[in-house]
């Protein structure tokens, strides 16, 4: 059985509006207009235990909206979900003490008490035993290379930092699932990378589920097998990233170094993208154009330095995507 | 310790520890609770000089409030100001995370709010007004003990009830300010507790016609009750009159405070980030 189910949920948020001007504003004190904003709309996906799930979509598409509900914070319009059985809106407080979630934007732990304070806080409001603790503490210091900052208050700390420490934070009860909202956003290069490779262990040795949201394709590309892309709170993809980038672009690019200065490149097959001094991008379509045939009519005609053969970047085929989708920013 | 209270424990001791640590904010409250203390005898002695006769005497309006002013941490003036920026900054769903209930996990934090900002306090200002004043002379205008064992023995519950009563209204508050989404919403508090907790002026001293009134709303169970307990004009069946009326409304304040989250977070929508 799926670990995490979710069916036909729908959320739709209220929000007081207002008209215009002074007018407006008094007219608002006797009647009030709501506008309603449809966030989720029969959004349908399920989860096995141990995948790994990346959520994309443009700001206000539904990511954080989702995983508010999954999470029990929000409660849902219509439609139902599960996680390990239990509805979590019902069933609060047994359910988020088998989870672990991470807001980028937010913070769980003290501003004001040592990191390690916070994580006893937590190991009590968890009802962590105290042997299980200390062995979970010591191999996610070990994992997230916490040790330095353990005695140090939350409000001195990097970014980088405190959200590694929020990571720890969130795993000290032993999760079966982790929701991740946004945890690289700000971060910098490296500390991505290294957020990233932890996931990745953590979800490949703990076979814990990880279910993460991004606005950085390269979390994605380096994270998740499975992609959900969401626009105006439809799902409008699901499935295998590489499938996602294949079906989205089967335009591939070859970029050639010419040896000497040539004139005229054009080729049949392939049309210059772009051009730089000796160096000429071509874009081909893989299904009617054969790489190796383009190869060989461009070497015939030119002398050839290097080449090279490129997929589009990530953020294009996203780009085009929310494009072909009409799910601009909403 | 039981694992039930757990959590509930182990938040009340880090914030009581907390509340500890703002040795500084209880000095210059110490400072200014002093200067309001001579300030408020001063008015109330020329109160007596022209009105000798009252419920009470002067020397135990004299320590009422003398009490009022080293208890005065005590008092529910505002929401938990964690929760307050939690709800500003959105933060604030971070509760609904905590396999906990959140209604019970605030009245812990409030508690500890509340008893660990008087306990840094009520020493000093015992020590000034009980026992420096008699010293140097002014025993007339000083802080008495209780008026008999007995009265001592049920202040000591009257005074824990009102540390209860305080923290359910202060869980009331966080509540205002989460339906409410800001913190503006608890800024009716001070309002509403000052003049009818007796803060002011004792609830004694007002008309006798309000005396009804005044005994049986929500807030002389914070100041009035214990205190007139503790110099005995409030003894006997009169002082378990006033315990019973500091339970009733802590417990609800309690109902008022569960029911009202529950339905807040029915409906809370933090859209958005």
């Amino acid at each position: 059985m799926a670990q995490i189910t979710v069916e036909n949920l729908g959320k739709i948020y209220r929000i007081a509006a207002r008209d215009p001007g002074l007018a407006g504003a008094f007219r608002g004190l006797f009647r009030r207009r709501h506008r309603e904003i449809v966030a989720l709309d029969q959004v349908s996906f399920s989860l096995e235990k141990g995948e790994l799930l990346g959520f994309i979509g443009p700001n206000g598409a539904g990511k954080s909206t989702t995983i508010k509900i999954l999470s029990g914070i929000l409660r849902p319009s219509s439609g139902r979900c599960e996680v390990g059985g239990l509805v979590p809106w019902e069933q609060r407080v047994q359910h988020v003490a088998r989870i672990g979630v991470v807001f980028g934007q937010r913070t769980q732990l003290w501003w004001d008490l040592p990191v390690v304070e916070s994580f006893e806080l937590l190991r009590d409001i968890y009802r962590v035993d105290a042997v299980r603790f200390a062995k979970t503490l010591e191999r996610l210091v070990d994992m997230l290379k916490i040790a330095p900052i353990l005695d140090t208050p939350l409000r001195q700390l990097s970014l980088g930092q405190r959200m590694r420490a929020e990571i720890a934070a969130a795993l000290l009860h032993q999760p079966q699932v982790l929701f991740l909202d946004e945890p690289t956003i700000g971060l910098d290069a490296v500390s991505k990378l290294a957020l990233r490779e932890f996931v990745k262990e953590l979800n490949r040795n703990e076979g814990v589920t990880v279910l993460l949201t991004t606005h950085d394709m390269h979390d994605i590309e380096a994270l998740a097998k499975r992609v959900i892309i969401i626009g105006h709170g439809k799902v409008l993809r699901d499935s295998s990233f590489e499938a996602m980038r294949n079906e989205v672009l089967g335009e591939r690019r070859l970029i050639v170094d010419f040896a000497g200065d040539v004139g005229d490149v054009a080729v049949e097959g392939a049309q210059v993208r772009a051009r730089d001094g000796r160096t000429v991008e071509f874009a081909f379509d893989r299904a009617s154009t054969a790489v190796h045939a383009l190869i060989a009519r461009i070497a015939a005609a030119h002398e050839v330095e290097d080449m090279r053969v490129e997929d589009p970047k990530i953020e294009e085929v996203i780009a085009r995507f929310y494009a072909m989708h009409g799910a601009v920013d909403a | 310790m039981s694992t039930l209270a757990l959590p509930y424990l182990a938040i009340l001791r880090a914030r009581f520890v907390l509340m500890l640590q703002y040795r500084a904010a209880a000095f210059a409250g110490f400072v200014t609770q002093c200067w309001w203390g001579v300030i408020k005898v001063m008015v109330l002695a020329a109160f007596y000089a022209g009105h000798p006769h009252q419920p009470i005497t002067l020397a135990q309006a004299i320590t009422y409030t003398w009490l009022g002013q080293g208890l005065l941490g005590l008092l529910p003036w505002n929401a938990d100001p964690e929760i307050s920026e939690a709800v500003e900054s959105g933060n604030i769903a971070y509760e609904r995370l905590r396999p906990v209930d959140t209604h019970s996990l605030w009245f812990a934090r409030a508690i500890a709010q509340k008893a660990g900002g008087t306990a840094l306090r009520i020493l000093p200002m015992f020590i000034a007004a009980a026992v420096v004043l008699p010293l140097i002379g002014l025993g007339e205008w000083s802080w008495r003990m209780p008026a008999t064992a007995d009265a001592a023995a049920l202040f000591a519950v009257s005074i824990t009830l009102a540390l209860l009563l305080s923290s359910a209204f202060v869980v009331l508050l966080n509540v205002a300010v989460t339906a409410l989404k800001t913190r503006r919403a608890a800024n009716i508090a001070a309002t509403l507790v000052n003049p009818l907790s007796g803060m002011i002026i004792p609830l004694a001293l007002a008309p006798t016609w309000a005396q009804g009134f005044l005994f049986w709303q929500p807030f002389a169970g914070l100041v009035d009750i214990p205190y007139r307990i503790y110099f005995g004009n409030l003894a006997g069946a009169a002082a378990l009159e006033g315990i019973a009326a500091q339970v009733l409304w802590v417990a609800l304040f309690m109902l008022a405070g569960r029911w009202w989250l529950a339905d807040v977070w029915a409906r809370v929508d933090t859209q958005g980030s």
